[in-house]
């Protein structure tokens, strides 16, 4: 009984709470990418920079805010410096649509421009990023690093193996779930949401109802800015905060979309948990886990890997693959929000 | 063929952009720029032929030269013997077995006809046939990779002429983009671009971490080059010979000969350097010629024009009888093909495989840029994409360094941002690279030399 309860906890620790936070930091990137996908129709390719351009301007705010001996306690300074960073990105957003994507809208022009125009976005931001901050890696959490220490566990429980929960996790998740749970009642409930459906859904026939697609399309710049906003945030104080990173999470972020139905909401976040639970699943070494459930006469050797951490990377696009093979629309049908 | 005036203009700009840099930077820098802008050439109009020619989009641009430089790597480099004896026969045992098992699995499909035996079947056959072919395949590539891991630790190659490589790489990307032509091009454009991105990541992936193939991201260094090296070049009579004939009025003013003998010898070391990049320049300006030479042939024949029609209007051509599937399949492959060529070329250059280096902003979206800046459609206009982006990809930081002085001029030289901004000085080619493309796709978005509309 002990051994099983062993074995639990080595999944939980090591699969399922990563896993989850991991997930959640897709799932809100992702969730960015459908909304820009379903209202303005282009893949953006600049939302791993926006993510980035977020996390960077809650950086700046959390150093002055640090300087200035203001801070939250327990929680992370960033949480504070983080409205800020959603502003900014906000302004951000409306700017690039202002200068750059609108002039397209307006011309009609066929995703694939749109998606070229959002790679020159891309390199633009992605300047900014550098010129202002570097590239080194930035530390920026602070406050009670651990709401539950490996070793505190062990104590509690008596168990063999520590459970770590890292407060960037818990904030992870408790923040995920708000923006989540806002983001699906404003757009069931309230006019300018269901406004927003209809355009997705059939653009001549909402812009014939009245709907101002100015409107919806400003709207869903300020849901894009704060969902890149808080998710690059989120993922720079939970691993760390490196600008290059972010260009490499953009195929992630991309394929939990397609994977759950580019055009979905709910697609992008269950596409999001379905790719960091694939990608964290297939790299670990169940070795621990197999250790503790099975007799000590049929132990495994090995490391009962399925593939080296290295191709971490690989195993999210296998998966988009095969979804795009098996069912190109992805789990939930795409296309709409 | 024949140009019109302003291709003769875009080609003026092109040559005299480096006769420029040659008298301001000097020759060896602008011969630097000038290999590097022809391979950069070279591989816009790979892209272009796909994306120009028949509108399908390769984001993979990555991928393939990452092929084009392992064939560069399995060509020239020497074969270890011991590597082989250490892991051959086991990666032999397992390739064998891994054919064993496709064809098992083909036959699977063939015999069983109900659908759920032949998922349980073939699921329960490709995993045990998995873990045995790991088995080997683990145990093989360990003992490789054990083979003096500091200087070897890989299989290395055929040790044959690296120029030969440049087809084989060009061959080996052909065969990735067949693979992924196959899997991937029924798909809509901008899926097919997160696609192929995908895949050029796994390929790249793929080769920083088999260590037994490409040693991984401990590099190959030291590959032969297709053309002398400088210490030779320096000792060479007929070498020195030349350069005393070609400066022979500068030598002949200095009368001391010990004076004539030290300027000699600079003149020398310099000239050995400019003709190994001189030499390059021309062997890459023949593959170039060349691959521009049968690129506009067959823009221009009846098989050129098939592709217009199925660019312009996919279902009208299909309704022709047109085999648009496998069009798409033949045109993805050989734009691959021309980026593998690029990317053997690219490494022969160096003359070292660096799997890390491959980013996806560097080698895919710059060259997407150097497609849509030079004209997409149109060769020349891939060349003189791929010319001016590379050019300014370099250029851009002594200019950068420059304006940034020219508008800090009133501020002391210990400024906390005059110093930051100079520091960040290479980050600002970004920024140019994204305001150029920008400018060009609302101001002219059929690049600078447009393809040209032909009426017959």
């Amino acid at each position: 009984m002990i051994d099983f309860l062993n074995s639990i906890i080595v999944l939980l620790n090591f699969i399922i709470i990563p896993g989850i936070s991991y997930g959640s930091q897709l799932a809100l990137g992702a969730l960015g990418v459908t909304f820009v996908y379903a209202i303005l129709r282009f893949a953006n390719f600049a939302h791993g920079e926006i993510m980035s351009f977020g996390a960077m301007i809650t950086i700046l705010f959390t150093w002055f805010f640090q300087s200035q001996n203001i801070g939250l306690g327990i929680l992370p300074t960033a949480l504070l410096a983080l409205p800020i960073g959603i502003i900014a990105t906000i302004i951000l957003c409306i700017i690039s649509d202002k200068f750059v994507f609108q002039y397209y809208r307006y011309q009609k022009s066929v995703p694939v421009v749109l998606a070229m125009v959002s790679i020159g976005v891309m390199f633009v931001i992605n300047a900014i990023i550098r010129i202002i901050i570097g590239t080194e890696t930035i530390k920026f959490s602070d406050g009670q690093k651990f709401i539950m220490k490996a070793k505190q566990f062990k104590v509690m429980t008596g168990l063999n193996e520590g459970l770590a929960l890292k407060s960037s996790q818990v904030i992870t998740i408790l923040i995920t779930i708000l923006l989540l749970t806002f983001t699906f009642w404003f757009l069931q409930k309230t006019k300018t949401g269901k406004s927003m459906r209809a355009f997705s859904d059939n653009e001549d026939l909402a812009l014939l109802s009245g709907i101002n697609p100015d409107r919806v399309v400003f709207t869903t710049w300020i849901i894009v800015g704060v969902l890149a906003c808080v998710a690059g945030t989120l993922y720079g104080l939970d691993k760390s905060y490196k600008p290059i990173i972010y260009l490499n999470l953009v195929l992630p972020i991309f394929a939990s979309a397609i994977v759950g139905g580019i055009g979905s909401p709910f697609g992008a976040v269950v596409g999001g948990y379905v790719i960091a639970f694939s990608e964290i699943m297939v790299t670990y070494a169940y070795k621990k886990f197999f250790v503790y459930l099975l007799p000590s006469s049929i132990e495994p050797t090995g490391l009962v890997q399925l593939l080296s951490t290295d191709y971490k990377f690989a195993v999210s696009f296998s998966i988009l693959v095969i979804v795009l093979l098996i069912r190109p629309s992805g789990i939930f049908k795409g296309r709409v929000l | 063929m024949k140009f019109e005036r302003y291709e003769w203009l875009a080609i003026t700009i092109m040559i005299s952009l480096f006769i420029f840099v040659g008298f301001i930077q000097g020759w060896s820098v602008s011969l630097v720029i000038l290999n590097m802008c022809i391979i950069s050439a070279i591989m816009t109009m790979g892209v272009n032929i796909s994306w120009g020619y028949a509108g399908v989009i390769n984001f993979g641009v990555m991928g393939f030269l990452a092929m084009g430089g392992l064939a560069a790597v399995l060509v020239s480099y020497p074969p270890i013997v011991e590597s082989w004896q250490a892991g051959g026969r086991g990666l032999g045992i397992s390739f064998a077995l891994l054919v064993v098992l496709v064809i098992a699995v083909m036959y699977i499909n063939k015999i069983v006809i109900q659908k759920r035996n032949r998922y349980i079947l073939n699921s329960l056959i490709i995993f045990f046939g998995i873990l045995i072919i790991r088995h080997f395949y683990l145990n093989a590539t360990h003992n490789i990779e054990d083979v003096n891991p500091a200087i070897a630790g890989f299989l290395g190659g055929l040790g044959l002429p690296i120029i030969l490589s440049w087809i084989v790489g060009g061959l080996f990307a052909a065969g990735v983009a067949f693979v992924i032509g196959k899997v991937a091009l029924g798909l809509r454009s901008d899926y097919l671009a997160i696609v192929t991105l995908g895949i050029s990541e796994i390929v790249v992936s793929v080769l920083k971490h088999e260590e037994w193939l490409s040693r991984g991201v401990k590099n190959v260094i030291g590959l032969k080059r297709p053309v002398p090296y400088e210490i030779d070049l320096q000792n060479a009579d007929w070498f020195i010979n030349l350069i005393t004939y070609l400066n022979s009025s500068k030598l002949n003013n200095i009368i001391d000969v010990s004076d004539r003998q030290q300027v000699l010898n600079n003149l020398i070391i310099d000239g050995s350097g400019i003709f190994v990049k001189l030499s390059y320049a021309i062997l890459f300006l023949i593959v170039m010629l060349i691959i521009f030479y049968f690129a506009n042939k067959a823009q221009l024949s009846p098989w050129g024009r098939m592709m217009r029609a199925i660019r312009d209007n996919e279902t009208a051509a299909n309704a022709m009888g047109k085999d648009v599937v496998k069009q798409h399949l033949i045109i993805f492959v050989i734009g691959a093909a021309i980026v593998g060529v690029a990317g053997a070329m690219l490494v022969t250059l160096d003359g070292l495989f660096t799997p890390s280096g491959y980013r996806p902003l560097r080698f895919t979206f710059i060259i997407w840029i150097m497609v849509i800046v030079g004209g997409s459609g149109n060769n020349l206009g891939a060349i003189f994409g791929g010319f001016v982006i590379w050019f300014s990809w370099i250029e851009a930081a002594p200019l950068t360094t420059f304006i940034i002085n020219q508008l800090t001029m009133g501020l002391e030289p210990t400024n906390a941002l005059k110093l930051h901004l100079l520091d960040s000085v290479p980050y600002f080619r970004y920024l140019f690279m994204g305001l150029i493309l920008l400018l060009i796709l609302r101001y002219r978005p059929k690049g600078i030399i447009p393809e040209k509309v032909r009426h017959s």
